[in-house]
């Protein structure tokens, strides 16, 4: 027994040794920098630097995020309650083939597509208009914060709503048709029975793509380059043009202030 | 009927907000000219489709680029995450819970962060620019795919089979072999898929850690792009859109249920 213990850590051994080397001693690293100042010695100056020139995209980060994330919440619950609840098999199966097209379509490709779909002449605005609904010179673009938030929830509710449908599929029928027979309506089923029950996938979910998205440097990019925009691009310019470590990566320790944040709301539930 | 009125504007809506950016990105693909105020693109042809393709043109060499690193990754992945999957399903491990978790650190952390550091670090060992620089950020970032699912698909493997092998006197690691690693290569080809995927759409690591050399399908799109050449920018991401859909349409039949419910358990 004692030898199949040891030759476990040796087979799991070489794929911890790569995290080790390549996540966790970068990660260190710049936790590490963020309060180093140029010479060597500990400061607080790249913080007071990172919200001196960011401080408007840090906020600005922080809305584009959590208001994704909760219409994120909102798509995904509506889609997983249909699929679950709909009452007709067609609108069902339409729906289900309809909601997963961006699962897998990289970020980069979703932002292409959406710099042309949401521009002041894009696709969106002359469908609007040749339907009637708008006129030539009301046609707004949004390529801007707006946008990111467009595009993150557009190439995220997939994900989010593919797991939830799923623990939602799994979960035992008889409440629900009990509550129906009780007389409740599907709304009501809905947030009353299936969403407390799928809560934790939810939360999953929605935390891996806080994330995700907090992370993703070619959607800011390329919607919106310039302020107000997203820390990531603020980290790539500090480092592409200044080779200023120090700023860029107290930003960097701000976004994983975030995410930890988000992620303690998540144990502190888990807990209770 | 009433309800199919209803149904037919909300369908309708969704599919605009789905579909209609995908459609728009097949008409710039298609497109030879298209300008303000045409709702339509004026010129039709595939003047650009000839553009990318060209032999030795960019595009290709890029096409390329892609498809060797994102295999390297797969290689790089399998090789540590199938010894590593069986022994978390199989072996005892101590600590085993913090070992899955481990694997997950790339993912749970904004990565860009990371990124910037790891390219820092390379910097010094002249990894920068490199294929093989590549080939590694990209392999941790795909190792939580590869363990995660390679457990669970050894997990799902009948315990019994393996028993009646070890008892006719197979040896562990024929056992191995010929039992335990058949039955669960569907799921550790399902985890390729993804790692391939994963490492084929991989933008923030490859800006960072390729530059100024390798150029990747997804760095060569985002520069046509920002050069506002939509037309290059829509064809590349249509090539990069295929495997993703085919996969997206396909998922199911790789991923079966008694696997996915393993799935970092």
């Amino acid at each position: 027994m004692q030898d199949r213990g040891r030759l476990g850590v040796l087979l799991v051994a070489p794929a911890l040794a790569a995290v080790l080397v390549l996540f966790i001693y970068p990660l260190g690293y710049s936790l590490v920098t963020a309060f180093q100042a140029k010479g060597g010695g500990f400061t607080l100056g790249n913080f007071a630097k990172a919200f001196e020139f960011y401080s408007v995209d840090i906020g600005f980060t922080l809305v584009i995020i959590v208001v994704s994330t909760l219409l994120i919440a909102l798509a995904s619950v509506a889609i997983g309650g249909y699929l679950t609840l709909g009452e007709n098999p067609l609108a069902v199966a339409v729906l289900r083939w309809l909601y997963r097209w961006p699962l897998f379509i990289p970020f980069v490709v979703a932002a292409q597509c959406m710099r042309t779909f949401l521009a002041k002449n894009g696709l969106m605005n002359n469908t609007f208009v040749s339907l009637g609904i708008l006129d030539v010179d009301q046609t707004i673009g949004f390529l801007d914060w707006r946008g990111i938030i467009i595009t993150f929830v557009w190439k995220q509710t997939p994900f989010v709503a593919l797991l939830v449908a799923g623990a939602m599929a799994s979960l035992d029928r008889s409440t629900i048709e009990a509550a129906r027979n009780l007389g409740a309506g599907r709304l009501r089923i809905l947030f009353e029975i299936l969403v407390p029950q799928v809560m934790p996938t939810l939360v999953v979910g929605l935390i891996l793509s806080f994330v995700t998205m907090m992370s993703v440097l070619s959607v800011p990019l390329m919607i919106s380059g310039e302020s107000p925009t997203m820390m990531t691009v603020d980290m790539a310019f500090r480092i592409n043009n200044y080779g200023d470590y120090g700023t860029a990566n107290a930003l960097g320790f701000i976004s994983y202030l975030m995410t930890a944040t988000c992620a303690w709301f998540y144990l502190k539930r888990q807990i209770r | 009927m009433r309800a199919w009125i209803g149904r037919g504007i909300v369908f309708g809506l969704l599919a605009f907000i789905i579909l209609g950016p995908l459609a728009n990105l097949a008409l710039w693909a298609a497109a030879e000219q298209w300008y303000f105020p045409h709702k339509l693109p004026v010129v039709y042809g595939t003047k650009f489709w000839e553009q990318v393709f060209k032999p030795r043109g960019d595009a290709l060499v890029s096409l390329v680029t892609s498809v060797w690193i994102a295999l390297a990754t797969v290689a790089a992945s399998l090789a540590l995450a199938v010894p590593a999957g069986y022994a978390l399903a199989r072996l005892k491990l101590p600590w085993r819970t913090a070992i899955l978790l481990a694997f997950l650190l790339p993912q749970a952390f904004p990565s860009l962060a990371v990124y910037i550091n790891i390219a820092r670090i390379f910097y010094e060992f002249r990894l920068n620019g490199t294929m093989t620089g590549v080939i590694m950020v990209h392999t941790v970032h795909g190792l939580v795919f590869a363990v995660w699912i390679t457990a669970a698909a050894f997990a799902a493997v009948e315990r019994d089979l393996e028993l009646a092998a070890r008892n006719l006197g197979a040896s562990g690691l024929r056992t191995f072999l010929t039992v335990s690693l058949p039955l669960a290569a569907p799921g550790i080809l399902a985890s390729a898929i993804f790692v391939f995927l994963e490492s084929l759409d991989e933008f923030t690591g490859t800006f960072f850690v390729g530059v100024p050399d390798v150029i990747t399908l997804p760095l060569l799109m985002f520069t046509a792009s920002i050069a506002g050449n939509y037309q290059i920018a829509a064809i590349t991401a249509l090539v990069l859109l295929v495997p993703s859909v085919v996969f997206m349409l396909i998922i199911e039949r790789f991923l079966k249920a008694d696997v996915l419910s393993k799935v970092g358990a």
